[in-house]
């Protein structure tokens, strides 16, 4: 314990956050059930405990969703766990999604002031304690609005603008690809890390709000664009990205090259984990290569452990301090046993006589001046190439734009195929339409694309709002 | 929704399966496809939607895994839990004049709802199907109605001339003048196709089958070389010139999950004798 001076009140406080407990590594790698446990009602309650209820909270400040964690936590301490809950829900409709796949420390928990003697509040996890343990029963809202609003994509962005736009009243209907609402929390986040029980639990809510949903449709193709834009008084894009990139190298169509979103479409969204049981396969192989250093390339990593594979190795072209992942997920990784290979980038897929993979050759790198993501830019280094042997590789480099969004007529996209928005309000060149998250900024992430539908959901209610007064006049 | 009204088995190994869908028969224009899935448990399978009328959608399938063999069992009165549709984009239907369809077995499904809407917009059809064999040839009579000559070649001659499709596609490419060929089958006849077309000089379109899993665009699995630039079938075809496609490399990655699908439908082979 540590005294620790706050507004002139000495207190005494613990410098790091309440453990969580969290499974094994040694047992967790032979299984797919979530790796950190939670916290139970003293583990919650001894957390709370640390926050300083600050006058002036820089840790909303933090959060894409504004949630008065301030507000909540001190209703932690009280024991009114429900009441907690109903503070996060009022801006945050997924919070024990969001408890589990947030970024907390670059966002909340980065300025909580607590961090600057140790370890911040653990906001995440007191927000996934409530998610996971509590439950309000949401009713369809008493305000009525005459308005329809389609809702593209059922993802995390398209689902925070349905709750806030039914909120205020609206007709809302969200239209998913999918049999089930979740976009990327169903098929990309795997379910060691968040259960797709949980997934459907906080999106079956959205059923008892009135929101209408729509699943197996795709815009632009089950249905036209134009006439959902003909039908609908305001419609909101949030599709994701939606198409895996590939860094393009000599034999990338070799059998055993696969995408992240390959691998995990089949794992988390078909459940191919439980192959046979479930029908859908997937492939993988003791020696196995994973492309990358982002959060998607922790995910396939430890799902490709999980499903046997014996030595699995990260290539990654900057070294282990440029790592773009959440530091929770890189250790993980480390835990479970993954190698990493640091400043080194596949040149091309050599193959065998069958097509098939059989090793990749790489050439070494070093790190030059800072580039325009301020991160040191990688630069070959010449004669460096050198070959090792993998069974199969894993290129998870990121996402771009799907080329459905073709189909979309009339909406201008930019020069990478993204959608072009006024970046206050998030309208789009066609009145009506609102788009946000990745399918305007290009991969990001579960919280940032929650934050877009809010700002969208906000503009819409003006636009709709403008539109009614001049009805009216 | 998605009931099935009709299954029918219309030829070695291959069904035919008529169930509702009103919003899909709405939408879709010939060369598009749509991927359903029987239950919660089930492979997403794509399908080249084969008619759509009054509200019903006319699909076949060949029975080659263990997908293909559940819902080949499916009853009239069952649903599918899933479908969605009509994916990708439609055929490059004008008037071209003269024009070969090619399909080749379970192909001539997804070449018919082409060939029909070719034929509409005043074009001259000469069609040729070839089969494994006579029980393994369907639509015969269909292409008959809508094509000024229907060639049939098996492999075995046990109907029409014994061989492949592409001996008939030779004679007529030196007899007559062909303005557009269409050809939809297994990989490998769809490659011999192009070289022929290629060879004469005359446009191929193709339709390409790979494997896919969400068919939206999302998972890359269906990528192909197209004129050196990765396409993915799914959401840029499924039809593409047959001259820009890289059919070695297509034809390879066919069998990435060749011991995973052995081993499924031996999983379903083995819970039926169970069942029993």
């Amino acid at each position: 314990m540590q005294p620790n001076i706050n507004a002139g009140v000495i207190v005494m406080q613990n410098r790091n956050k309440t453990k969580m407990k969290i499974q094994d590594p040694e047992a967790r790698i032979k299984n797919f059930r979530e790796v950190a446990l939670g916290y139970s009602f003293e583990d919650a309650k001894e957390e709370a405990q640390r926050c300083l209820n600050c006058k002036n909270p820089q840790c909303i400040s933090g959060c894409p969703v504004n949630v008065d964690i301030r507000g909540f936590i001190q209703e932690i301490k009280k024991g009114n766990f429900e009441n907690a809950l109903k503070i996060i829900k009022n801006t945050n409709g997924l919070p024990a999604i969001c408890g589990r796949v947030c970024p907390q420390e670059k966002q909340c928990e980065e300025r909580c002031v607590l961090g600057k003697i140790g370890e911040p509040v653990a906001i995440g996890r007191l927000e996934r304690f409530l998610g996971d343990n509590f439950s309000i029963r949401t009713e369809p809202p008493s305000k009525k609005r005459e308005e329809k609003i389609a809702i593209i994509g059922g993802g995390p962005s398209g689902i925070t603008a349905a709750i806030d736009l039914r909120k205020e009243g609206f007709d809302v209907t969200i239209f998913e690809a999918f049999p089930k609402l979740g976009g990327v929390l169903l098929y990309g986040i795997p379910q060691f890390r968040l259960p797709k029980e949980i997934v459907e639990t906080e999106t079956n809510e959205l059923k008892n709000l009135g929101i209408k949903i729509e699943t197996n449709h795709i815009i632009g193709r089950s249905l036209p664009f134009e006439k959902i834009v003909e039908e609908y008084d305001a419609i909101y894009i949030g599709i994701g990205a939606g198409a895996p990139r590939f860094m393009g190298i000599p034999g990338t169509n070799l059998k055993n090259v696969f995408s992240s979103s390959e691998i995990l479409t089949r794992v988390n969204l078909m459940k191919a984990y439980e192959f046979p049981e479930y029908g859908t396969p997937v492939f993988c192989k003791e020696k196995a290569a994973v492309i990358g250093a982002g959060n998607v390339t922790m995910d396939v990593a430890r799902t490709l452990k999980r499903l046997g594979a014996e030595e699995v190795t990260i290539i990654y072209r900057r070294t282990e301090n440029e790592v773009p992942a959440r530091k929770e997920e890189f250790d993980h990784a480390r835990e479970e046993g993954v190698n990493f290979l640091w400043l080194t980038q596949p040149i091309e897929y050599l193959p065998d006589e069958t097509k098939t993979l059989k090793a990749i050759k790489c050439i070494k790198m070093e790190l030059g001046e800072p580039d325009s993501s301020g991160r040191r830019k990688p630069i070959p280094i010449e004669g460096s190439e050198f070959i090792l042997d993998f069974q199969m590789v894993v290129e998870a480099i990121g996402q771009k734009s799907n080329s459905v969004l073709k189909a979309f007529e009339g909406l201008q996209l930019n020069k990478w195929g993204y959608i072009d928005v006024n970046e206050e309000t998030l309208q789009t060149n066609i009145e009506n339409v609102f788009a946000g998250g990745d399918i305007v900024t290009g991969s990001a992430t579960v919280i940032l694309a929650m934050g877009a539908g809010k700002k969208a959901a906000e503009s819409i209610l003006a636009f709709l709002n403008e539109k009614k007064e001049v009805k009216t006049l | 929704m998605n009931e099935i009204i009709e299954i029918n088995c219309i030829a070695n190994l291959t069904y035919e399966i008529i169930f509702c869908n009103g919003e899909i028969c709405e939408n879709s224009k010939p060369g598009q496809f749509l991927i359903l899935q029987k239950d919660e448990f089930s492979e997403r399978v794509p399908l080249t939607i084969v008619n759509c009328e009054d509200g019903k959608v006319r699909v076949i399938i060949k029975v080659v895994g263990r997908s293909s063999l559940e819902i080949s069992e499916m009853k009239v009165g069952d649903s599918f839990k899933n479908v969605v549709g009509p994916l990708g984009n439609h055929s490059e239907i004008r008037k071209y004049g003269n024009i070969v369809c090619i399909g080749g077995g379970v192909g001539a499904a997804p070449l018919l709802p082409v060939t029909r809407e070719l034929k509409k917009t005043g074009n001259k059809i000469i069609s040729i199907l070839g089969a494994a064999d006579a029980n393994s040839l369907i639509l015969d009579d269909e292409f008959e109605k809508i094509s000024e000559k229907l060639y049939i070649t098996t492999n075995d001659g046990s109907k029409g001339k014994k061989g492949f499709v592409t001996d008939i596609l030779k004679e007529l490419l030196k007899e007559k003048k062909v303005d557009i060929i269409w050809a939809i089958g297994p990989m490998i006849m769809m490659r011999e196709v192009t070289k022929l077309s290629v060879e004469n000089a005359v446009p191929c379109w193709v339709s390409l089958n790979p494997i896919m899993v969400d068919g939206t665009g999302m998972c890359g699995a269906c990528r192909v070389h197209i004129k050196n630039e990765i396409k993915f079938a799914c959401v840029d075809g499924p039809e593409f010139s047959g001259a820009d496609v890289n059919w070695d490399e297509l034809i390879s990655r066919l069998s990435q999950y060749r011991d995973q699908e052995k081993s499924a439908t031996e999983y379903k082979c083995r819970c039926d004798s169970n069942a029993k």
